[in-house]
């Protein structure tokens, strides 16, 4: 036994495994995800970039509530709310810092209608901080943009809430 | 003036003509040496490595040379600018100057002189002037600290190094490259000298200060080693003469054991079938066919192995290698001697 | 033959320039880098005169070497010159003296110079021919043979000298606990490691 240990030793026996080992690895598949031109799959639960949700006739589902801005950690999110014209509650200023937000998602759990939610959107990088300041106007934008994905997402992730 | 430039120009032109022919494709091969390295990593750790500049990444040297090009040259305060800048450019030249005798081909040599072995020595041994030079010039507790390990490695494997060598020209009993070469006809010198031919590749490692003795730079403990104050083109001389240094020493190692310039069917007689393919690879291509074969194992060895400790690489260098190569070279001589083989 | 010349006094001019600067640095760093260039300057020298052996074994000792220990040392000894100028003009004397005393000794040497009466003969005797001969083979020939045991005293002095300084700094301290690496390599599992079926409620004794 110790002849065999010191003919490994003289042989450089674990070196040669190794370096097996990492030959063998240098033609196997690779697991590099092209990026741009390939992506990872992402859960429904992904928490990415922001957006505010219409009803299907067009109408805002926020209601003002704000307790998206009371249970924000980062207190990112500022509301003013004021009764329209035909006596519904809404916003008049829904402004999100993104450049504060810490992406914990707890104003998608707090909103009793679902109007705000984070979507699957994690590609918005901007060259300004001030693109980073969402108002409600780019809000609601991204809710039309993204409100299949969005819906769908809800509808998977319905049974675990 | 006719005999002026019959004399002097023509020659001197012929010359640096020479020199250029040999300059230019060994920096071409340094460029694609870096790519070849990221890209065999890459695929060694199940990556794909740089793909996106150029086809398969090839133009990404370039884009890389551009880039430190542009960068901004800091001189930290302290230091002494004349040894800081002077050391990046030893190190990169001294890789370059050993080009001069090294053969490849049949008489495809810069300066065949007689005393090729030691020059090769000489010039190798001189590598740790640029960073122990570029340590102390940066005024940096980490530099400084990459500087001495990295002086004390070169200096220690050198040894190991030398009584290899002296083993191999013993064999072939001569100083010249282009001799020695071909004195392997029929047998390289990697085969006889096995043992001492792994001794030389690892002592080749430390003193190239590659993977896994790259202690000078152990950036986990030193940041960069020596490099650390380095930016732009400074760095980038630096990082080039790792990699002129590691094309060098494989074509040591190419000439002292694995037969230089020579085709492999003289050495394996199953493989005569081929022989007319193998003369008709002209010898400068088999020579630097064995030059990438050594630089593969280098990355591959990089990929491979975690970074020695440092004592562990002392002990390595002076406790095995120098006993080992010593009593190799008794044997070595005695055998020769025995056998009444010892070249007169 | 002219850029034979030519090499020779850049040689000559270059070692010359930089010996003087290895005495005026202020800095000791400067001062070895310098004495770098000296050696080199002189490899050279001795390349023009065809002993490139010689050359070659100059750079690999000196420069590659002895000068790396010499920039070792240095480098690590943070010298404050102001310190070092102050006794400069009290010790003045001492340093003169012994330059002159030098100085005389070297005029002595120089008047007494005779040329050895085998010299001219030497000089005249029909040398080999230089591609016959390469002067490793030279001095190999004349080191192995003429010189052997001096050769050997050479050797034997080295290694003295090489045994007093391990001697002098090997110092064995109790109780310092040294790694192994041959015990280490040549741990297995089944020597150090036991596996053992626990029964609920039993524990291990």
């Amino acid at each position: 036994m110790a002849l065999n240990a010191s003919l490994r030793t003289a042989l450089l026996w674990e070196l040669l495994t190794g370096m097996w080992l990492t030959l063998k690895y240098m033609f196997g598949p690779k697991v590099t995800l092209n990026y741009p031109f390939e992506k990872g799959p992402l859960s429904p639960r992904f928490r990415g970039e922001h957006a505010l949700r219409r009803y299907p006739n067009g109408e805002e589902r926020c209601i003002a509530c704000k307790l998206c801005e009371a249970i924000c950690p980062a207190q990112a999110i500022t509301i003013e709310a004021e009764p329209r014209a035909d006596g519904s509650r809404r916003t008049t200023r829904y402004d999100i810092d993104m450049t504060k937000c810490i992406y914990c998602g707890f104003c998608e759990e707090a909103c009793p209608v679902d109007a705000i939610v984070e979507g699957p959107n994690f590609e918005f990088a901007t060259e300004t901080h001030d693109e980073l300041l969402y108002n409600k106007d780019k809000l609601l934008a991204n809710g039309d943009r993204w409100e299949p994905e969005l819906a769908k997402r809800l509808e998977m992730n319905a049974p675990y809430r | 003036m006719a005999e002026f430039v019959d004399g002097y120009l023509l020659p001197g032109l012929w010359i640096v003509a020479k020199i250029l022919m040999l300059a230019v494709p060994l920096l071409i091969l340094m460029a694609f040496l870096t790519l070849a390295e990221r890209r065999i990593i890459g695929a060694m750790q199940m990556r794909k490595g740089p793909n996106v500049v150029g086809p398969f990444g090839l133009l990404q040297p370039f884009a890389d040379a551009v880039k430190l090009l542009f960068k901004e040259t800091v001189v930290p305060t302290g230091s002494s600018p004349v040894v800081f800048f002077l050391a990046p450019m030893i190190t990169f030249t001294l890789a370059l100057l050993a080009w001069a005798v090294i053969p490849l081909d049949v008489g495809m040599v810069l300066s065949n002189v007689n005393v090729g072995i030691l020059y090769l020595f000489a010039i190798s041994s001189l590598g740790v002037y640029g960073i122990v030079m570029a340590g102390w010039a940066s005024n940096s507790r980490y530099a400084f600290l990459g500087a001495m390990r990295s002086a004390a490695q070169m200096v220690s494997y050198e040894v190991s190094i030398g009584f290899v060598m002296i083993s191999v020209l013993l064999t072939a009993g001569t100083l010249n490259l282009s001799e020695l070469v071909e004195a392997q006809r029929g047998m390289w010198f990697f085969l006889p000298h096995f043992p001492m031919f792994i001794v030389f590749f690892i002592s080749v490692l430390a003193e190239t200060n590659r993977h896994p003795f790259d202690l000078p730079e152990a950036e986990s403990e030193l940041v960069a080693g020596f490099m650390t104050e380095y930016s732009s083109m400074a760095f980038a001389l630096f990082f080039l003469g790792e990699y002129m240094n590691m094309i060098m020493m494989s074509g040591i190692v190419s000439i002292l054991f694995l037969g230089g310039w020579l085709a492999p069917h003289e050495m394996l007689p199953g493989l005569s079938v081929l022989a007319p393919i193998f003369t008709w690879i002209p010898g400068v291509l088999w020579f630097f066919f064995k030059i990438c074969f050594c630089l593969f194992v280098f990355i591959w060895v990089r990929a491979t192995f975690p970074r020695y400790r440092y004592d562990q690489l002392m002990r390595l260098g002076w406790k095995v290698f120098l006993p080992l190569s010593l009593i190799w070279l008794v044997l070595t001589a005695g055998f020769l001697v025995y056998t009444g083989k010892l070249a007169q | 033959m002219i850029i034979a010349t030519l090499a020779f006094y850049l040689f000559a001019i270059v070692a010359v320039i930089s010996a003087l600067n290895v005495i005026f640095q202020r800095n000791p760093v400067h001062s070895v880098l310098w004495l770098i260039l000296t050696f080199f300057n002189a490899a050279g020298l001795f390349v023009l005169l065809g002993a490139e052996f010689v050359a070659m074994i100059l750079v690999v000792v000196y420069v590659g070497a002895v000068a790396v220990l010499f920039l070792f040392v240095v480098m690590m000894l943070d010298i404050n010159i102001t310190v070092i100028r102050e006794g400069f003009l009290k010790y003045l004397w001492v340093g003169a003296t012994i330059g002159v005393i030098l100085l005389a000794e070297l005029a002595v040497v120089f008047g007494g110079w005779v040329m050895s009466p085998d010299a001219q003969k030497l000089r005249t005797a029909p040398a080999p021919a230089p591609d016959a001969l390469s002067n490793t083979e030279a001095l190999g020939s004349l080191l192995y043979t003429n010189y052997a045991y001096l050769f050997q005293a050479a050797g034997l002095v080295l290694l003295v000298a090489m045994v007093g300084a391990i001697v002098l700094t090997l110092r064995r301290r109790p109780g310092v606990r040294k790694q192994n690496i041959h015990d280490q390599v040549n741990r297995r599992v089944q020597d150090t490691l036991e596996i053992v079926k626990v029964e609920t409620g039993k524990g291990v004794s």
